[in-house]
């Protein structure tokens, strides 16, 4: 459910508020392919889409990052078909995993609209030069109103855009060339490393941006939640962490901790740090890679020295709700360690 | 004839590409044309693979390759930018018949359908070639390929030629034209023309493979030659919707064409026959098009 993003867009153009070109490309598939063709020429791009939309530009998400083109697309996450379902869920995000992309993912509506902004300082950085996917909630974040607060300027947040290869007359190059068993390998391996090297990048961000417009979300790559002095630790991503913060601040408990994981490409593996200091440990998360578990948890127990539960619910839209939680926080102080569903 | 050759040299020597390879003669006298005030989008094809293994580059203008199916939205892309930036740049999409005809055209209406000043050009050597001589929508009736190939129960291909060309004029392309290596000269012509025009074009050069078709690699002029002597290659621009034969045919037979090739070599002469009264009727078509003033 990209269609706000993109409609808000045709208005903000329309009205001459946003200095851009709008292209109403036939398919997303078009729509990645001509954000390439337009980056590699020397511009700031921008698109948005959702589930089957990014199933289907799939196969250039691997284009955009092995090209390195600093690229930032807001993925509305919902579930895959089928059964066709058009509500809420991580399925098409988490797929896009692999594919190269950082991957943010936001709790609130203002946070999606500032992880917007920081998601060009990130890509564009030297250090990085990696396409941005900012992941917001299907409906809970792309449906929902809330206040947000605008910034109608990114001046001395954001420079100008200074391209670090372009399709220029002056000075010819070729980009996207194909490369055989010889090179290919190194290619890899060079955005393998700008992409673990970007955690220092988007904590820097985070820092600046939180100077200059007074928000922050944890370090950048997660935020820690009521975890002084808890026993146990529930870790998830996305909106659903505002559910859990609800409930502990309503219930004043004192012996659960959360961590919002918001930067689940590159995964910051510095949370071993914190994982291992808890008695028990929980991913919830609305996904699931059939044939093993959450991604979340895979990712999480790879680190991790204590058992993890992993509950997997939420899918094709379902409600997370409060009991829900309430249920989870009642098992995990029982310490299990296996695949739940939410029910 | 009117010469309007230019040698640019910016489509350089030392790619890979076949002797005889029909479409790296066509390349070169595109750039010819076009100048070095250009941007390429090549779509994955023989071509971007004989042109450009990392690290070395047979192009020497601005040149990018992203996938099989989208050098159009590629290319849509840069001109948006272009806009931008301010310049005005030659923006030139390039892609093979595979990626124009079959895989391609979703993202070619889309580029015609919005109205970007790209000229989209296609080589057409009716297969895809650089996967392994499969069937496009691009193969001639009767041909084998990989995967049509003629047997106790097959001819070959069963199905003609797509009217592509005629179906981008349809939908608004502000000039298409038919050329073939045959004539570079002609080439270069229609190239200019193109860039000279604003809006979508569409230029289909018919380019023979050595290898697809099974002829000799010194014969593909030859080849080239003999499809438009023979009129089973239409060579003409449509402007404005207005259709114009740019070569008339010089009465050859359509089987010394066919018997040219490997490829038509099962062919009987009933069946060369059936081919060319298809032939003899699309020439009666085109030329009541051409006369009546009816646009297409």
């Amino acid at each position: 459910m990209d269609t706000h993003i993109v409609e808000s867009l045709a208005d903000l153009v329309a009205d001459g508020r946003l200095d851009a070109e709008y292209l109403n490309v036939e398919s997303e598939h078009s729509a990645m392919a001509a954000c390439i063709g337009a980056q590699a020429t020397g511009v700031r791009t921008f698109t948005a889409t959702s589930s089957q939309g990014l199933a289907y530009m799939w196969e250039l998400l691997y284009v955009a990052s092995g090209m390195r083109l600093p690229i930032v697309m807001a993925v509305a996450t919902r579930a895959l078909s089928a059964p066709l379902n058009i509500w809420g869920d991580w399925s098409d995000a988490i797929g896009a995993r692999d594919s190269g992309w950082i991957q943010l993912y936001c709790e609130t509506a203002q946070e999606a609209f500032d992880t917007i902004i920081q998601a060009y300082k990130i890509a564009e950085d030297s250090k990085v030069l990696l396409p941005v996917m900012i992941c917001v909630d299907g409906f809970t974040l792309s449906h929902v109103y809330e206040p947000v607060q605008l910034e109608e300027s990114t001046k001395g947040f954001l420079g100008d855009y200074k391209p670090s290869v372009e399709l220029n007359p002056k000075k010819p190059i070729s980009q996207g060339e194909y490369a055989g068993p010889e090179y290919y390998q190194e290619f890899k391996e060079e955005q393998a490393k700008a992409i673990e090297k970007s955690t220092d990048v988007i904590k820097k961000v985070n820092d600046d941006f939180a100077k200059k417009f007074g928000r922050s979300y944890g370090n950048g790559l997660y935020e820690k939640y009521n975890t002084k002095g808890a026993k146990h630790l529930v870790i998830t991503m996305g909106s659903v962490a505002g559910t859990i913060k609800h409930i502990i601040e309503k219930e004043k408990i004192k012996d659960i901790g959360l961590l919002r994981i918001k930067c689940f490409r590159p995964f910051p593996k510095e949370i071993e740090k914190i994982i291992n200091n808890f008695q028990s440990l929980t991913v919830i998360e609305k996904d699931i890679s059939l044939g093993s578990a959450g991604a979340l948890y895979t990712e999480t127990k790879a680190i991790s020295k204590k058992p993890i539960s992993n509950f997997i619910g939420g899918l094709g839209g379902r409600d997370i709700n409060i009991d829900n939680i309430k249920n989870i926080f009642a098992s995990l102080r029982k310490k299990e360690e296996e695949v739940k569903w939410i029910k | 004839m009117d010469k309007v050759i230019t040698m640019n040299n910016l489509f350089l020597s030392g790619h890979t590409a076949c002797a005889g390879c029909g479409p790296a003669i066509g390349l070169r006298h595109i750039l010819d044309a076009a100048g070095p005030n250009t941007i390429i989008s090549n779509a994955t094809s023989c071509s971007e693979i004989f042109s450009s293994r990392y690290p070395t580059t047979a192009w020497a203008v601005p040149y990018i390759h992203v996938a099989f199916e989208c050098a159009a939205s590629v290319a849509s892309g840069i001109e948006a930018a272009l806009k931008k930036l301010g310049r005005n740049d030659n923006v030139i999409a390039i892609a093979g018949d595979g990626g124009t005809f079959d895989i391609g055209f979703q993202a070619l209406s889309g580029m015609v359908d919005r109205g970007h000043n790209v000229l989209y050009i296609c080589y057409d050597n009716e297969c895809y070639a650089n996967t392994g001589i499969q069937r496009s929508s691009a193969t001639p009736y009767a041909a084998w390929t990989t995967t049509s190939p003629d047997g106790k129960k097959s001819i070959g291909n069963k199905t003609f030629k797509k009217p592509i060309a005629e179906m981008l004029a349809v939908q608004g392309a502000t000039y298409v034209a038919t050329a073939s290596i045959a004539d570079v000269n002609d080439i270069q012509k229609k190239v200019k023309k193109a860039l000279s025009i604003k809006g979508p074009k569409f230029l289909l050069i018919h380019a023979p493979c050595t290898l697809a078709w099974k002829y000799p690699p010194e014969k593909t002029i030859e080849v080239a030659k003999l499809a438009v002597d023979s009129g089973i290659w239409v060579m003409y621009e449509i402007e404005n919707g207005l259709l114009r034969v740019t070569h008339e045919p010089k009465g050859k037979k359509v089987d010394e064409y066919l018997k040219a090739q490997g490829r038509f070599k099962h062919l009987t002469e009933k069946e060369i026959k059936e081919i060319q009264q298809r032939v003899d009727d699309d020439w009666k078509k085109y030329k009541e098009l051409q006369k009546s003033g009816v646009k297409v």
